[in-house]
């Protein structure tokens, strides 16, 4: 019996913007778990008094002058592009209707 | 004449400098190694034939005009397709980006480039480098160059079955978990985590942007040492950046090499051994430390308690951080776009469609997985519990490195698997990364050498993990364990891997 249902699964596959077939959606339902296991394992000692630790090594911000450095050609970037149109990424309508 | 393809890089590199053979001979040689095995082992999913003997060609030039050189000028090298290739094909293994080509280089790619160091082309590895057996690449598995029919490890596999099938002397890897560490020890190389931070990110196609780090994939330690110093030190463009310059490599592996390892206190973690670790990988782990003991290290037990969690930790973390970064691929600026089959053609689902056409299975489970993680309600008890962990293994390395210079145990717990065995069992795969992982998590270093063959007769590795900017002592440990390693056998274990094509 899996914790996650096959709803859960569809709500967080839309959140992530992935189209899933109803059989990976099947699948996913039960392979899941794991995280619901990992949380159980995790809260064994993660108590309230441990500080989180987001990144390894102490972090700083990091200033620099804010000087203009040469950009990648426009060209370069579009030819990697699916689709451009006047020196712009073309891309399909954003809004669902005019 | 010599066989180009079987030298180190360093001798090769000396080779080169003597004027023995040229670096468009020793480009050439690698290339028709690639053409006579790859074949059978498929460690490469692009070869860059042309770009490699014209930088070989520029090199050989400058060289004749008595240009001074960089060391490891000439050297050929293959690079995982997860660094960006200016020009060159870069698919992260994913056919969500089957056929871009980037507009930039990677900041370690630019100094490949600008030590002239040729690049053979790209090597195969897990889509986004998300598994341990490079078996979740979409264009196909690679094969161990020890038995073809086993997994080379992963991510990595294809730039460590290139260097151990003699296809390249060197190659870049990355570790977000054991992705370096892990296939070096499956095929018999070394392989290198540095500190995190210690060579820059800027133009890696991030996956667990607190947990990546690039580093070298080589047959020894000394050329470990060689291109960690290359492509190592600060980078404006990666505020993750370490600012300090890098402690001397070379240097350190040397000095190792002379085998004295006096005052040196080796401490074996409890945690990493035991159960789940096979009995031939545990033996040969126990040899080695009794090489260590006689070049006169002091070998002590030390204790950390929470790397038990650590795996339960990485997988909260990790998909969590890969779901955000993944985000980046929704088929508008780049790489692929599938319209939906009907329906309005709208941009979000165009990116919903062009998602599910371009990720395969594992990357669509890990990036479903962080999404739940991260979603509304659930962050401070996912993520924000899995960080905690992260302080606890942190504080266990601390205790541990006070009581010992560096950490030992076995890199991976088994050999290499038959290709297929794990395919649909994730935490069984997710397990071969179990003595890697706390490295990642607490961002200190650690290296993987071959220390023998296990009852099996495949290779095992020896892990070597040092705090935190003191990856000095990766390789002096590391070339003083491989000096005596290959005094007992005779030659590098690589010579005992059947010959192939």
């Amino acid at each position: 019996m899996s914790t996650i249902s096959r709803d859960e699964v569809a709500r967080v596959a839309a959140l992530a913007r992935i189209d899933l077939r109803d059989d990976e959606v099947d699948r996913l339902a039960g392979e899941l778990d794991v995280i619901v296991d990992s949380i159980a394992r995790v809260r064994e000692v993660a108590t309230p008094d441990v500080p989180a630790t987001s990144h390894p090594l102490p972090l700083t911000n990091v200033f620099r002058e804010d000087v203009p450095q040469p950009a990648l050609p426009v060209e370069d970037v579009l030819a990697a592009a699916p689709d451009a149109q006047d020196g712009r990424f073309a891309v399909p309508q954003i809004l669902g209707e005019e | 004449m010599t066989d180009l393809t079987r030298l180190p890089a360093a001798e090769l590199a000396a080779t080169l400098a003597a004027g023995e053979a040229s670096s468009v001979e020793a480009t050439q040689a690698h290339l028709d190694r690639i053409a006579a095995v790859d074949g059978d082992v498929h460690a490469f999913l692009h070869v860059s034939a042309d770009d490699a003997l014209a930088t070989a060609a520029d090199v050989d030039t400058r060289r004749a005009a008595g240009e001074d050189l960089h060391p490891l000028a000439g050297v050929p090298i293959a690079v995982k397709d997860v660094v960006v290739t200016k020009g060159m094909p870069s698919t992260a293994g994913s056919k969500i980006l089957e056929g871009w080509i980037p507009p930039y280089d990677a900041t370690l790619v630019e100094r490949l480039r600008a030590a002239g160091l040729p690049i053979l082309g790209k090597t195969n590895m897990d889509e986004f480098a998300m598994g341990s057996s490079t078996e979740h690449s979409a264009f196909g598995n690679t094969h161990n160059p020890w038995d073809l029919s086993r997994i080379p490890g992963g991510s990595g596999g294809g730039s460590a079955a290139a260097v151990a099938a003699f296809e390249a002397p060197l190659a870049i890897g990355t570790d977000t978990g054991g992705s370096i560490r892990q296939p070096g020890a499956v095929t018999g190389t070394v392989g290198v985590k540095p500190t995190y931070g210690g060579v820059s990110r800027y133009g890696l196609i991030a996956m667990a942007s607190s947990l990546d780090q690039a580093g070298p994939v080589t047959r020894t330690v000394l050329d470990s040492a060689l291109l960690h110093e290359l492509i190592g030190g600060h980078d404006p463009r990666d505020s993750t950046s370490i600012p300090e310059p890098l402690p001397p490599l070379v240097e350190a592996a040397r000095q190792g090499a002379l085998g004295d390892l006096s005052g040196l206190r080796v401490g074996v973690v409890t945690q990493l051994q035991g159960e789940g670790y096979q009995p031939g990988v545990l033996a040969r782990f126990h040899e080695s430390l009794e090489l260590l003991t006689k070049a006169g290290a002091e070998v002590v037990e030390v204790s950390c308690p929470h790397f038990e969690y650590a795996l339960a930790a990485y997988y909260l973390i990790m998909p969590a951080e890969a779901s955000s970064n993944l985000a980046k691929f929704d088929g508008m600026r780049f790489g692929l776009r599938v319209e939906p089959q009907d329906g309005p053609v709208t941009a979000e689902r165009v990116m919903a469609a062009t998602r599910g056409a371009g990720f395969g299975d594992e990357v669509k489970r890990r990036v479903v997985l962080g999404t739940y993680a991260l979603s509304a309600g659930y962050y401070d008890a996912y993520y924000g519990s899995a960080q905690k962990v992260r302080t606890l293994i942190q504080r266990d390395f601390d205790a541990a490195f006070a009581q010992a210079d560096v950490l030992v145990s076995p890199t991976a717990p088994t050999t290499a698997f038959p290709l297929g065995e794990k395919l649909d069992d994730p935490l069984a795969m997710y397990l071969n990364d179990v003595a890697t992982i706390p490295a990642n998590l607490a961002g200190v270093p650690g290296i993987s050498v071959p220390n023998g063959l296990s009852d099996d007769g495949l290779p095992v590795g020896f892990q070597i993990l040092a705090p935190a900017k003191a990856d000095d002592r990766l390789y002096r440990v590391g070339a003083a364990l491989e000096s005596a390693l290959e005094s007992s056998w005779g030659a590098p274990l690589l010579a005992r891997a059947p010959e192939l094509g």
